[in-house]
């Protein structure tokens, strides 16, 4: 019943910044671009895959199958089942889990997880008023009723509606939520543009070492990380003006992640399996936790991740000095400091029912080959992008290697995983 | 397209072209498909290679009409789809004469894209012996040039100790469409240890290739020609072609491995890349190639070295790690090396002296290696494309392409499918008595060796 989940691989395409090089390509597109340079990668063409698990978070209603008709467009086995999960940021590591825990309890042998977004592609929507109006037209059974039905559409309700960005019961968008976090746990501009600094830095060597050239695959003529600045650095950073919490706030455009657009995924099987293909076994999928905080009550928006870490470290009786190497999403660079000050602070983490603090990290161990804010941050695509990243970053340090990823998401919620290198 | 172009495709354009003597070129004959007129055998002196290979391969054969100088001239009653002479006895001046007797009514009543294939001994012997082989190079060049609608000529030196189970391969190959772009060709077929069996469908069935530069082109040709063949493709590129490599991978059922054959360690992640699948590895055709095009006068180092980096030196360097015994996921005893040479080597081409050089060093390579590596039963070839329809050559301005294409005895640029055909000939575990060869795939390109 019982089943080692391991990380094979994975695959990318390059991120972009919205309305940029994929403006005028559907989630479907560049998920589908993601998947057959992972299915060229594995020689998986023609093959049935027990199941690919995807999502997006911006999403068109036509999509309501979006992964199950990439498979579909895809040189994957047509008889390969697909679902959707949706878990706002957190989805690529949602889907993730889901594979490998379908794995772990022996219900398939091989997956693949992954994301998308594209914020270029958001959907546009009408207007409630209008909707109904519409409805109700639909619903008529006279010239007449229909006639009287449309009628009542007023010019107000004509206007698009874009995917709202604010939090439905705090009217707040996410970056006026982590203004107001990284005011509470007093996180300066300095240090927010040195980890942003560090992420493209990090990003832009492990380019140049060719490290992801067995990760990520081209897509329309990009060949790399388009949002990348490998020359940027803290002086430059520090001439940006604030973009979130008024004049004097500390958040700018360069130390917030960019609407992004891009496409991820990672192969996941048993052991077995992977053994019996011929394929790479990069790391284990140790376990995993979800955590929600209640932001409308006050909490941190984007600290749900912090009570995941501390209940998901004391499952598995580890602290942070266990992991080789831990990958904390860069929402904002604020958000992984405050992150790592409730790490440490111990009545915070008492307050979420954990024993106590959960400790601190060795920075040197932090996102060693960039995070979001140097790649950019597709939504739904990060969890996908980062799992196969850290899988292949702990099996170059050796078998026995743990990783620990971080992930926030909109809602207050968090979700965590453990990898261990084989 | 040019304005120029298109009004050279346009009817009216081709109605003036051919007027002017620019007929459109003739239609050649590809694919596992054989001449559709009868196989005609002539055997002068008292070899039977040639019979007993065609026995091997299943074709029945006709007897020649031969010329005996009467008038007029016998012909053939319908026309014929290939002539197969095999001269293995022929050793003197005047027996010259009796291939002359044959060659004559065929080549006026062979059908469009047939073949006359010349099967010869290595030059050996007395003078005598050594002057009348070299005639025959003479003779194959010159008919090459003579044939009309496609049909094409070949010379093949077959060793004495050669058995039709090392012939067959070759002989398959040329009569067949695969051939289609090798005309005027002369080249050897060594004895080897190994059955005789008639040709197979399939004969690269499971066994693993790596092709490099395969994400368009000639190697994207090849990997599919190959996958066709049975092989499983390691299609590798460098990483910014991945998006196309991918395609071309999921296309042939084979993997894709991005990587940058320059690299210190290029050909330790291919071993460690078909390591991984279990099986061992058959063949490398090393096909990725750069042109970095001025005249010598304005080649600086930077232009030299890449070239000479990718063409050459990178193919050295992977096969270095591959023979290595201890390479787990290096090249299997039996296996084969491909590499791309060019006619540009061969002849030289104003501007590509840097090409040149890597191309020409390219054929040096196999020359050397092919000795070196015969106790393994690893053989070691080059194919040398001439002019071939490409993306790439493409770009070449309209008139010169023009140029270019009808600059060879079948009046027309080849296709990346003829290069790849070729190699799926090197390739086939029955071809284990050619070695060291280098084949021009060039329609007899006007210029060169």
């Amino acid at each position: 019943m019982s089943h080692n989940a391991v990380v094979i691989g994975g695959n990318r395409i390059p991120f972009a910044k919205a309305g940029g090089p994929y403006a005028e390509a559907s989630n479907h597109d560049l998920l589908t671009a993601a998947l057959d340079g992972l299915v060229a990668r594995f020689g998986l063409a023609g093959t049935r895959v027990g199941e690919v698990a995807g999502g997006a978070v911006l999403k068109h209603p036509k999509d309501f199958n979006l992964t199950r008709e990439v498979v579909l467009s895809s040189a994957l086995s047509p008889a390969t089942p697909a679902c959707d999960l949706q878990q706002a940021c957190g989805t690529g590591l949602e889907t993730t889990i889901y594979i490998a825990n379908k794995i772990a309890l022996g219900q398939i042998d091989v997956g693949i997880s992954a994301g998308v977004d594209s914020a270029s592609d958001a959907p546009i929507t009408v207007s409630d008023g209008l909707k109904r109006a519409l409805l109700r037209a639909n619903r008529a059974r006279s010239a007449a009723e229909r006639a009287k039905a449309l009628a009542g559409i007023r010019p107000r309700h004509l206007a698009p509606q874009a995917p709202g960005v604010a939090e439905p019961r705090t009217g707040l968008s996410m970056g006026e939520h982590q203004a107001l976090t990284t005011e509470r746990w007093g996180i300066g501009r300095t240090e927010q543009d040195e980890l942003a600094a560090a992420s493209h830095h990090h990003l832009a060597a492990a380019w140049d070492d060719g490290f992801f050239d067995d990760l990520v695959t081209p897509y329309l003529g990009v060949a790399k990380d388009a949002i990348l600045r490998p020359d940027t650095s803290v002086e430059k950073l520090a001439k940006l003006k604030p973009a979130f919490g008024g004049p004097q706030g500390t958040m700018t455009a360069g130390n917030s992640t960019a609407l992004s657009d891009g496409a991820a995924t990672a192969l996941l099987a048993s052991e077995e399996w992977a053994r019996e293909n011929g394929m790479p076994v990069l790391a284990r999928f140790v376990d995993a936790e979800v955590a929600a905080v209640d932001h409308p009550g006050g909490d941190d928006l984007l600290l749900g991740p912090v009570a995941a870490t501390g209940r998901l470290l004391a499952r598995q009786g580890l602290t942070p000095n266990d992991f080789a190497l831990i990958e904390i999403h860069e929402a904002f660079a604020s958000t992984v400091l405050a992150t790592l000050k409730a790490w440490e602070d111990e009545d915070y983490c008492r307050g979420l029912g954990l024993d106590g603090a959960i400790g601190t990290l060795d920075r040197a161990r932090l996102n060693v080959a960039g995070s979001s804010l140097a790649a950019g941050h597709p939504f739904a695509a990060t969890g996908a992008r980062i799992f196969p990243t850290l899988a292949k970053l702990l099996h170059e340090r050796g078998p026995g290697s743990k990783g620990l990823i971080s992930m926030c998401a909109a809602g207050g919620q968090g979700v965590v995983a453990i990898l261990e290198a084989v | 397209m040019s304005a120029l172009e298109k009004a050279f495709t346009s009817k009216p354009g081709k109605a003036i072209a051919a007027k002017a003597g620019l007929k459109d070129p003739p239609r050649l004959r590809r694919g596992r498909t054989w001449p559709e007129g009868a196989i005609v055998l002539a055997e002068i002196g008292d070899g039977s290679l040639a019979r007993r290979t065609l026995t091997l391969l299943g074709r029945s054969v006709e007897s020649p009409v031969v010329d005996d100088g009467g008038e007029p001239t016998p012909g053939y009653g319908a026309r014929i789809g290939a002539l197969v002479v095999d001269v293995t006895g022929l050793t003197t001046i005047p027996q010259l004469e009796e291939l002359r007797a044959v060659l004559r009514p065929a080549v006026k009543g062979i059908e469009r894209a047939g073949r006359i294939v010349i099967v010869a001994h290595p030059s050996a012997g007395d003078w005598e012996q050594r002057s009348v082989a070299r005639a025959l190079d003479g003779i194959n060049r010159t008919i090459g040039k003579e044939l009309r609608g496609g049909a094409t000529t070949t010379l093949l030196h077959v060793a004495q100790e050669a058995t039709p189970g090392d012939l067959v391969s070759t002989l398959g190959f040329v009569l067949q469409g695969r051939s289609a772009f090798v005309d005027g060709q002369a080249w050897t077929v060594a004895a080897a240890e190994q059955p005789a069996e008639t040709l197979q469908e399939r004969p690269l069935e499971d066994r693993v290739v790596v092709v490099t530069g395969a994400a368009r082109g000639i190697g994207a040709a090849i990997a599919r020609t190959l996958a066709r063949d049975g092989a499983r493709i390691v299609a590798v590129d460098i990483p910014p072609a991945g998006e196309a490599l991918a395609q071309v991978a999921n296309e042939v059922g084979g993997t894709a491995l991005q990587l940058d054959i320059t690299a210190a360690d290029a050909g330790a992640a291919i071993a460690a890349h078909v390591a991984r699948s279990g099986r061992p590895l058959y063949a490398v055709v090393h096909n990725a190639g750069i042109t970095r095009d001025k005249m010598l006068a304005n080649t600086d180092a930077s232009r030299w070295a890449s070239v000479l980096d990718v063409n050459l030196a990178a193919q050295m360097r992977i096969n270095e790690v591959l023979l290595d015994p201890a390479t787990e996921g290096g090249l299997a005893d039996g296996g084969r090396l491909v590499g791309i040479a060019s006619t540009s080597g061969l002849a030289g081409n104003k501007g590509q002296t840097n090409y040149a050089a890597s191309k020409a060093g390219v054929a040096g390579l196999v020359e050397a290696m092919a000795p070196d590596l015969a106790e393994r039963s690893v053989t070691v070839n080059a194919v040398a494309p001439g002019f071939i329809e490409t993306e790439m050559t493409g770009r070449i301005p309209f008139v010169q392409r023009e140029i270019f294409r009808r600059s060879n005895s079948l009046s027309q640029g080849g296709r990346p499918e003829d290069v790849a055909e070729t190699i799926g000939y090197l390739l086939d575990p029955r071809s284990q008595g050619v070695t060291g060869q280098v084949i021009r795939v060039c329609g007899q390109n006007l210029v060169g060796a």
